[in-house]
């Protein structure tokens, strides 16, 4: 859904309070609270990244990097009557037109409520595995 | 190198263009790690990260591998990370708590105050081996103005004090906001590449020029939010930004706040819960310093440039960015947030959450700072037989004050740089603008 740039469909599968985080890469296992993140966004600051991904002046994303990402090893950590936390490995793959590309590789930790809709994504943190974050240069598309 | 002068620079007739190949030839490059790194001070790190003794970071400094470090009697120490004997790092983790460095190849270790305390079969040496005269390398020079650690290569630099002229004044503005005057370095280092020359990075962390053309899709978040981002009525501040040259390079543009800052004005994006810690911040900022003091400290956002490569951003948070060239076309960035030592819990999470709305690799606004800078190095580096010049002579023809979004401060850079470089005296735009 991600790498098909369908911002909108992704939205639609998050909680009304959902988190997406991406730890510093010194820091993988910080607090957001206490420690400065790559990205900690709230459900608003979400809705206003996606609504500027979809602009022409996200000059980053413009054009929009082509990504491909390949998800392996994903395994349940914890459940209780509400909620499911899962781990997978990621390598995303970003390729772009004249601009920066690369691979991003890490783990995800998910946090999944359960709803009447079925699964809806609590938090999602993306862990990057490289020791900074380097010649990526930014996490500009949601990884 | 060609033989253009880097740049021309005649205020008189309101002209100022910059040779391109400032940014592309490696031999300036070559030239400027000589004339400009190892002629200057540069920012080695924060009293902070090294907060009790034993604790090091490691990192590079001017270029070289250095062992941030405080000692057993609480002094803080720059090292080269190099041992005395072949020259392996006796460091290689990030950061820690240690009595020893150790190097592995041989074994040789030293303590936290540099001292070789150890020679694995030092017997073998002859009588004249004095092992007083190998302990780690200090940095020549390494002195600090408010927490703020310094380095020089150059053992006859001025002292710091002095080498900081007016930045010392705006560094004040940002260290006042703590209430016992210590700030803090905050867990989490921002440590990305740009592929671009490091001088572009100079000129753009503090050229509100590119606000509106490059952030819009920022603004557009604040406004969605409910962040009213209109200029209102200051009483005792500057009404509108401003760019001033702070002398021997340092410069910064000085702005009044309407967009909230954590110290100290709430806006929404805040959360209510926030409101009564950002507003008794404040009040202890009144109590402290006075009404006058409290709003300078609190209202107004400085973007404070200390010749040759930091940038200390105090906006919406506090940014402390250095960057390094590594090549003509590439440089590497680290970014921490700072914050007042102590402060609590709810504060410091509106401090990281504001940073992160703007700044860093994921933030709203900083990755389009990066695609700018990256497109400007492909499109000069392609051209520049038939495009050679830059203009830079926003303001210029004003007499007296420059506004934020003119280009004083940027030429003040551009200035220092070039008489590091040629050794040549620098035009006075202002002595000019006077006759």
């Amino acid at each position: 859904m991600l790498d098909a740039w369908d911002l909108d469909g992704w939205l639609g599968l998050l909680c009304d309070d959902a988190r997406y985080l991406i730890p510093p890469n010194d820091v993988p296992d910080g607090d957001p609270d206490t420690t400065l993140f790559i990205i900690a966004d709230d459900i608003d600051r979400i809705h206003g990244r996606v609504k500027r991904l979809k602009s022409r002046d996200a000059h980053a994303e413009f054009p929009p990097s082509r990504t491909r990402r390949l998800i392996t090893n994903v395994r349940i950590l914890d459940q209780d009557a509400t909620e499911v936390t899962v781990t997978a490995n990621f390598s995303v793959h970003r390729f772009r037109r004249g601009g920066k590309g690369g691979e991003y590789v890490g783990k995800y930790i998910y946090r999944l409520r359960k709803t009447d809709d079925g699964f809806r994504i609590a938090e999602r943190r993306a862990i990057l595995d490289a020791e900074e974050l380097g010649g990526l240069g930014a996490v500009s598309f949601i990884l | 190198m060609n033989s253009n002068p880097y740049i021309i620079d005649n205020p008189g007739a309101n002209d100022f263009r910059l040779n391109r190949e400032t940014l592309i030839d490696p031999d300036i490059l070559t030239a400027e790690r000589d004339r400009v790194f190892d002629a200057c001070w540069i920012y080695a790190g924060h009293d902070s990260e090294v907060a009790k003794p034993g604790d090091f970071v490691t990192r590079d400094v001017g270029g070289r591998p250095v062992i941030l470090t405080r000692d057993g009697d609480d002094n803080v120490r720059l090292f080269l990370n190099t041992c005395r004997h072949r020259g392996a790092k006796v460091c290689r983790e990030r950061d820690g708590n240690t009595k020893r460095f150790y190097c592995f190849y041989h074994g040789w270790s030293y303590g936290n105050d540099g001292a070789l305390v150890a020679v694995p079969g030092d017997d073998a040496y002859p009588d004249s081996f004095d092992r007083s005269e190998l302990g780690l390398q200090d940095v020549p020079r390494f002195e600090h103005y408010r927490g703020f650690w310094f380095a020089s290569f150059n053992k006859d630099i001025v002292d710091l004090d002095t080498y900081l002229e007016g930045a010392k004044e705006y560094i004040d503005l940002v260290v006042d906001q703590s209430p016992d005057g210590d700030m803090e370095i905050v867990a989490g280092i921002q440590e990305y590449d740009i592929a671009a020359n490091w001088k572009l990075l100079v000129e753009n962390s503090f050229d509100d020029y590119h606000l509106h053309s490059t952030h819009s899709t920022w603004l557009e978040y604040m406004k969605d939010a409910g962040v009213n981002i209109k200029v209102p009525k200051g009483l005792l501040l500057p009404k509108k930004g401003i760019g001033l040259d702070l002398g021997n390079g340092h410069a910064v543009i000085d702005n009044y706040n309407f967009r909230g800052r954590p110290v100290a004005t709430w806006i929404s994006i805040y959360g209510e819960e926030a409101k009564p810690a950002v507003e008794a911040a404040k009040a202890e900022l009144v109590e402290r310093l006075g009404e006058e003091r409290a709003e300078r400290v609190a209202n107004t956002n400085r973007n404070l440039f200390v010749f040759p490569n930091l940038m200390i951003n105090d906006g919406s948070s506090v940014t402390v960015r250095a960057f390094w060239p590594e090549a003509a076309d590439r440089m590497k960035v680290t970014a921490w947030a700072l914050g007042p030592m102590g402060e609590s819990a709810i504060m410091r999470k509106v401090r990281l959450d504001s940073f992160l709305t703007f700044y860093g690799p994921g933030g709203l606004a900083t990755p389009d700072d990066v695609e700018a800078l990256e497109q400007v190095q492909a499109g000069l580096t392609s051209t520049v037989k038939e495009v050679s010049w830059s203009v830079m002579t926003r303001g210029i023809a004003k007499d007296g004050e420059q506004l934020n979004s003119d280009e004083l401060h940027l030429r003040t850079f551009w200035r220092r740089w070039n008489t590091l470089m040629t050794g040549e005296e620098a035009a006075s735009e202002t002595a000019e603008a006077a006759e």
